[in-house]
């Protein structure tokens, strides 16, 4: 049964890519085709799941290749509860884009290119959750990030191109180091097959095996985010469009995180490098929710909370036990969930007041009670309050962390109990300044200077060359900022900012589209049915992060005995 | 079968100037520097191979004279993504330099403006602190003044009806 379902959510999503670039005239069409494509994917990867729960792991031989030689796809409880997860909240957001494109017309994004691409992205995710080798986890990344850059930079406007180029010089760094791991690991052992290598790189010296293991962290700490490589991510994921940011917070550092759990357990499970990711992890929560606590755009405040709770998981990876595992799993599944839903909150907020920036977001709660409540359930949650997943989650952390016991793990404990408080705080600005606020009383000091950075940004992404060349690029933000600055330091006042008299004003609401409202929902109601589901998906964790302990099942799926080549 | 030295050295090399590119502000030197760094990982990957041999092709060669073919079928993969990227990154350096007239990594203005902030929060400021020209308008203070200004604004948000 494996051998026939395996291969499809990689293959499926690849198929109707082709099928949606060959009728992207009949956007009609097309939207129908990749709604159908995601579904049948999620189909498979709940058949999936289920086999892999009921007989554990399996594994198939991708064009009939003896097995240490050909292309292997291993489907274990993790990949195969990875895959359920990102499948549906990519459906939930295709579903969100569908509605946002059949309400815009054709006017933001190039639709014709948006489906094929997103197939292609979730091609690629699934490629790296199935991935026997190094090198197919490689071209999975590859996949994933081809796909991303052309997602990132869509419609190609001023602030996306400046965003998409970090990012994408960012991605290709870390691919670099990714590669040049997989060759000297390659060097070392003389195989790429990961069920191999997790009995092989343990004969290896142990100076050897910490330059391998640390390379490959590097390369997979930039994908998930984890400080000191996560500067990339506040800067670039806001820009893009809604449905995007969305499905990229959600997914793809994810799928950063898989990798690393997959590099400690099954590679190299020695934990020699535990105690640096534990302080790796301590740094990526408190930066990052210090981060967060500092905006006041919505979105660059919920990239910075994605950074942050990045910390919860390598946390539990790198505490290394059964619990800290399990933890960890079910916090990848509850965290996937959550910020995919949130930063489609943040578009409908987006599209509802005309900005994100919550200076000039204003009563919201009284003007929109559905979008209000849209955003406070997700948002608790995010923060961990009970009985939400987000507590079952923290808390599975915290007690795996006291378990352990070490004064290393407590000092985690209390940074993991600040970040969830801190986070709350950032949450509850948002909530009290963009929804619980008088919609009349936008402070001004902030908004005109915003009002000037968004008559910037919306000069020049109107495809209309700038005369002057740099100077006006670089100069004219500046002077118009300060004096916005100027006029609005000494007191912070007036209402009436005249840098850019609409931007200063809570804007008209503008009513939603059924289907983004309703995607949306959607994914919110999946978000509090965790908390129902708790049980069964926390046992599933539990049994997953026992597999990763052991080893054995995985290799044996592998190569079918216990005695390997 | 000796081992060669101009492999690693080439490789050093290579990485030296391509990560002294990729730090350059100016996009075109990071594409040539992430296309230094490419070529550098690619002669890595195939010198993790071992040492040179025969075309791996079956009946052509004796087996225990062979190059190990799966570097290379790596690297083949690897150069395809490094080509197809370079493409991509060359187009988008073309955009920003169409779009803005330059081609240097931008800075991210929102961080900027956050990072300038004043400590105090516009939210905390009591308007019965200030001068009576700058209270918010429609405080209560400053409503006697200015009744008449204010009258059509009282409903609508601020500005609103400038628009």
């Amino acid at each position: 049964m494996t051998e026939v379902l395996a291969p499809l959510p990689v293959l499926i999503p690849l198929l109707g890519a082709a099928g949606a670039l060959l009728v992207s005239g009949h956007p009609v069409f097309q939207r129908a085709l990749s709604v159908a494509v995601l579904t049948a994917v999620l189909g498979v990867s709940v058949a999936l799941l289920f086999v892999a729960d009921a007989e554990s792991a399996s594994s198939v031989s991708v064009g009939g290749w003896p097995v240490p030689l050909g292309i292997v796809l291993v489907v274990d409880r993790l990949s195969a509860l990875m895959l359920v997860v990102a499948s549906t909240v990519a459906l939930g957001v295709l579903v969100f884009a569908v509605g946002q494109g059949a309400a815009d017309g054709q006017e933001e994004t190039p639709l014709s290119i948006f489906h094929p691409t997103f197939l292609v992205l979730v091609a690629g995710v699934s490629n790296a959750f199935l991935a026997g080798d190094l090198f197919n986890l490689y071209v999975g990344f590859e996949i994933l990030l081809m796909a991303s850059y052309v997602l990132l930079t869509l419609g190609g406007t001023a602030a996306r191109i400046r965003g998409g180029i970090t990012y994408i010089i960012v991605s290709l760094t870390s691919s670099l180091v990714f590669l040049a791991a997989i060759g000297l690991v390659y060097a070392a052992t003389g195989t790429v097959n990961m069920a191999q290598l997790a009995v092989r790189l343990g004969e290896l010296p142990e100076g050897t095996q910490v330059l391998l293991q640390s390379m490959l962290l590097i390369a997979f700490g930039i994908k998930a985010a984890v400080f000191p490589l996560s500067a990339w991510l506040p800067d670039s994921y806001p820009t893009a469009p809604a449905p995007v940011t969305a499905v990229f917070a959600g997914l793809l550092t994810k799928v950063g995180v898989y990798a690393i759990i997959r590099t400690q357990t099954l590679l190299f499970p020695g934990g020699a490098l535990d105690d640096l990711l534990m302080w790796a992890a301590l740094a990526t929560m408190l930066i990052g929710i210090l981060g967060a606590v500092a905006q006041s755009d919505l979105r660059r405040m919920l990239s910075f909370t994605l950074v942050s709770h990045i910390g919860y998981m390598v946390f539990g990876i790198a505490l290394g036990t059964a619990a800290g595992l399990a933890g960890a799993v079910f916090y990848v599944a509850h965290h996937i969930a959550i910020q995919t839903t949130l930063f489609l909150v943040a578009g409908l907020v987006e599209r509802q007041g005309g900005t994100t920036s919550v200076d000039r977001l204003g009563g919201l709660a009284r003007r929109s009670p559905l979008l209000a409540v849209l955003f406070f359930v997700p948002a608790v949650n995010l923060a961990g309050i009970p009985p939400l997943s987000g507590f079952i989650g923290k808390l599975g952390l915290l007690q795996a962390g006291v378990a352990e016991g070490s004064a290393l793990a407590f000092t985690l404990v209390a940074g993991g109990v600040v970040t969830s408080l801190l986070t709350l705080l950032a949450v509850a600005r948002i909530w009290t300044r963009a929804f619980w606020r008088s919609p009349s009383q936008p402070p001004a000091e902030e908004s005109a200077a915003a009002a000037a950075a968004d008559a910037t940004s919306r000069r020049r992404p109107d495809g209309v060359p700038v005369e002057d060349g740099a100077a006006s690029a670089d100069g004219r933000p500046r002077t118009a900022l300060q004096d916005a600055w100027r006029r609005h330091t000494a007191v912070a006042t007036a209402t009436e900012p005249d840098v850019a008299p609409a931007a200063g004003a809570v804007r008209a609401l503008r009513p939603l589209p059924r289907t983004m409202v309703g995607a949306t929902a959607g994914l919110v109601a999946l978000t509090v049915s965790l908390t129902g589901l708790a049980g069964p998906l926390y046992g599933l964790a539990d049994r997953a992060a026992g597999d990763l302990l052991d080893r054995t099942p995985y290799v044996t799926s592998v190569f079918g005995t216990e005695e390997v080549p | 079968m000796t081992p060669t030295i101009v492999l690693p050295l080439m490789v050093g090399g290579l990485y030296a100037a391509g990560v002294y590119l990729l730090l350059d502000r100016s996009l075109t030197r990071v594409l040539l520097g992430f296309v230094l760094l490419g070529n550098a990982t690619n002669l890595l990957v195939l010198s993790s191979g071992g040492p040179a041999g025969l075309a791996p092709i079956l009946g052509y060669s004796d087996p225990e004279q062979i190059n190990d073919p799966l570097p290379q079928a790596l690297i083949l993969t690897a150069i395809v993504i490094t080509f197809g990227v370079s493409a991509f990154l060359l187009a988008i350096i073309h955009r920003s330099w169409r779009l803005v007239r330059e081609e240097v990594v931008g800075t991210d203005e929102e961080d900027r403006r956050v990072a300038a902030r004043r400590t105090l929060d516009a939210d905390e400021l009591d308007p019965d602190e200030l001068a009576p020209d700058d209270r918010i308008a429609g405080h209560a203070d400053s409503l006697a003044g200015d009744a008449e200004e204010l009258a059509d604004d009282v409903d609508l948000p601020a500005g609103s009806g400038r628009r």
